[in-house]
């Protein structure tokens, strides 16, 4: 019922596209988290949904109500800032009930929603306080009991936990997703922070230049990315992308790059042959790709760059025969190959992932 | 060793600084602290009837007589006149054009030159403007309020203080709008748009975001163009003299006229230091509260 349908939305700022075409919908109750990059598009869509900028073209409706030319007190939405844009004049109390006031909510009414909404994030005993007598982690909460107070049709936030330390992140992420299912909450929640976009994002839209590059649940965007940007967008350390020719060995299809050749998984191959291309981009995750010993077939050669390690895993970054870099992720019980030398990669094709290199899609 | 060289460059820097001052400190020597200090003498002293004569000192006397003299009171008395009569108004018509003005249209640049440009005109030249505005012959003022042939407002007792007042204010939209500006700048987007989404509509929004958020900068305007106002002088110089009848005698202008026309330095002096104490009060305050209002800050 309070779902939240975009259809075509589309804003120029002058000859600028900062969001392109973009038709989504969110489903009453669904976290759905906007990803990418800065400059992606994903705030400015948001701030479309809340009414705070027009549109140049394109329909959004909430519910079942077109809401273009509705003003933004009149969506029936609460938003959560980057900055929380706590009134800085206000105690946190007057904070919490200002959208209750707004809307000439009854007195008694209102100090029973101020309190539910306190108690349910912990800010009882900081009533009377003014927002800079708090640290960043209550503030935080002040602007999200401002926004659960109304129990509005749906909420958005932009970027609310950029401004915490990453302990504090990582507790808020948790508690958040907690009042997310607590409160049966529909969320539109913009990141650029892929680790919040996997472990809270029910689906994630991932957006790169305004235009909306994939939208799945995060285990799909991760399993099967849609093109080139998705595929090294989430991830860290990213997915190995390497370029190289087509060709046929014995009957199999093989990426040849440099002097070693890589079998294709079947549906990739039918792809590329289907739309005729000479190229291709393999894709690997690290955690794909293993060193081996050597005169282990279908291998590539390349020279150890550098070793990082990071306790509990260790990622070893290998030069090919052309030059092109690859990372590969292992557990830091396995000894890690001295800089300079020459090792064996292979490549668990199960796993690996074909691109058209001009326009990026996915192959098979 | 070390501590015998860093103690010598200590000194040395020490005189460095010392010499950098020197210059400022004999500008403010001659031109304010010897005056300040000479002022205090001058109060105690009472001025001859007949120069050349010698000055007698009368101790506290003479600034109990001015302190309580009627003509003191009245004086007084208009000069906080004038400040009510200047500085809210002031206050509000600058707020009201800079809030018109804070909106991003295409040629609003055009607006804000024309709003701030009475910070580029002179006491003087403000004055001429409006005294030709009210002149009873050919003021347009005059024409307006029918009262052509009639008593200039600058000439009637009832309005002249209105008169300079509404001149004042003129020549101070500027900087009111200006402060104003600033103030807005300085009230961070995104409380409005929060505002806004929490369902509050343009009027809710000045009177429970901008008007808050703005309130250091109107306290501070309130301040200044108090101070200012108390001061005031070359208007009332060139528009109204004083008159009619002492009905625009503030102050600063009253002053004036003890020294330059009736000779009375000492009494000039009393009432000089009762400014100076007036102005003092008003600038505690003001700091006082501009440092509580640190805390402010988000």
């Amino acid at each position: 019922m309070s779902g939240i349908t975009l259809s075509g939305v589309t804003k120029r700022f002058g000859d600028t596209i900062a969001v392109d075409d973009v038709s989504l919908t969110v489903d009453d109750h669904e976290l759905l988290v906007l990803l990418g990059p800065s400059g992606c598009g994903k705030s400015t869509l948001l701030r479309m949904i809340a009414g705070l900028e027009e549109m140049t073209a394109g329909e959004i409706r909430i519910g079942d109500r077109v809401v273009n030319d509705v003003e933004p007190k009149d969506r029936d939405l609460a938003m959560v800032f980057q900055s929380y844009a706590l009134y800085p004049h206000m105690t946190v109390r007057a904070n919490i009930e200002f959208p209750l006031r707004s809307r000439k909510v009854p007195k008694d009414q209102r100090a029973l929603q101020v309190a539910e909404a306190a108690e349910m994030l912990d800010l009882t005993d900081y009533l009377d306080r003014k927002p800079s007598q708090l640290s960043g982690g209550q503030r935080q909460r002040v602007a999200l009991a401002r926004a659960v107070v109304r129990r509005p049709a749906a909420f958005l936030m932009d970027e609310p936990l950029s401004n915490l330390d990453a302990k504090l992140r990582a507790a808020t992420r948790i508690e958040l997703v907690e009042l997310q299912r607590r409160l049966e909450a529909t969320i539109v929640y913009v990141t650029h922070d892929q680790v919040e976009a996997m472990t809270m994002g029910h689906r994630v839209a991932i957006l790169d230049r305004g235009v909306l590059q994939q939208l799945g649940s995060p285990q799909e965007v991760y399993d099967r990315p849609a093109n080139l940007f998705v595929a090294r967008f989430i991830g860290t350390p990213p997915m190995n992308t390497v370029r190289g020719r087509l060709e046929t060995a014995g009957g199999t299809p093989v990426v040849r790059i440099g002097a070693d050749g890589v079998e294709l998984p079947g549906a990739a191959a039918a792809a590329a042959a289907a739309d005729g291309l000479l190229e291709i981009v393999l894709g690997v995750r690290p955690e794909h790709v293993e060193i081996v010993t050597d005169g282990t077939p279908g291998a590539l050669t390349a020279t150890v760059e550098v070793v990082e390690h990071l306790g509990h895993e260790q990622h070893v970054v290998g030069r090919l025969g052309d030059g092109q870099l690859v990372t590969v992720r292992q557990g830091s019980h396995l000894p890690a190959p001295p800089a300079k030398s020459s090792v064996r990669l292979a490549v668990r094709v199960e796993h690996a992932h074909c691109f058209d290199p001009e326009t990026g899609a996915r192959l098979g | 060793m070390s501590a015998q060289r860093s103690a010598r460059r200590r000194a040395k820097d020490a005189l460095l600084g010392y010499a950098l001052v020197l210059p400022s400190l004999v500008v403010f020597g001659v031109f304010v602290f010897y005056p300040f200090v000479k002022n205090f003498s001058l109060a105690l002293h009472r001025t001859p009837p007949f120069p050349g004569l010698p000055k007698k000192y009368v101790g506290l006397d003479q600034v109990k007589d001015v302190l309580s003299s009627s003509e003191f009171h009245k004086s007084l008395r208009i000069t906080i006149e004038f400040v009510m009569l200047t500085v809210p108004v002031g206050i509000v018509l600058g707020l009201l054009l800079a809030v018109l003005a804070h909106k991003q249209l295409r040629g609003m640049g055009i607006y804000r030159t024309i709003f701030s440009s009475t910070v580029a005109t002179s006491v003087a030249a403000a004055s001429v403007i409006f005294w030709t505005l009210f002149n009873p012959q050919i003021g347009l003022v005059t024409y307006w309020m029918g009262r052509s042939g009639d008593l200039g407002v600058l000439e009637d007792p009832k309005t002249a203080l209105i008169a300079v007042a509404v001149t004042t204010v003129w020549q101070n939209i500027g900087l009111s709008f200006i402060l104003m500006s600033a103030g807005l700048q300085g009230v961070p987007d995104d409380l409005y748009e929060a505002a806004a989404v929490d369902g509050a509509d343009g009027a809710r929004r000045f009177w429970h975001v901008t008007l808050p958020m703005l309130s250091p900068t109107l306290f501070f305007s309130a301040v200044v163009g108090s101070i200012m106002a108390f001061q005031a002088f070359g208007q009332i110089d060139i528009l109204t003299r004083g008159g009619p009848d002492d009905a625009t005698n503030v102050l600063v202008y009253s002053i004036y006229e003890d020294v330059f026309r009736a000779g009375n330095d000492g009494v000039a002096a009393v009432k000089a230091i009762a400014l100076f104490v007036i102005v003092l009060i008003l600038t505690i305050v003001q700091l006082r509260v501009a440092e509580r209002r640190v805390s402010y800050a988000r």
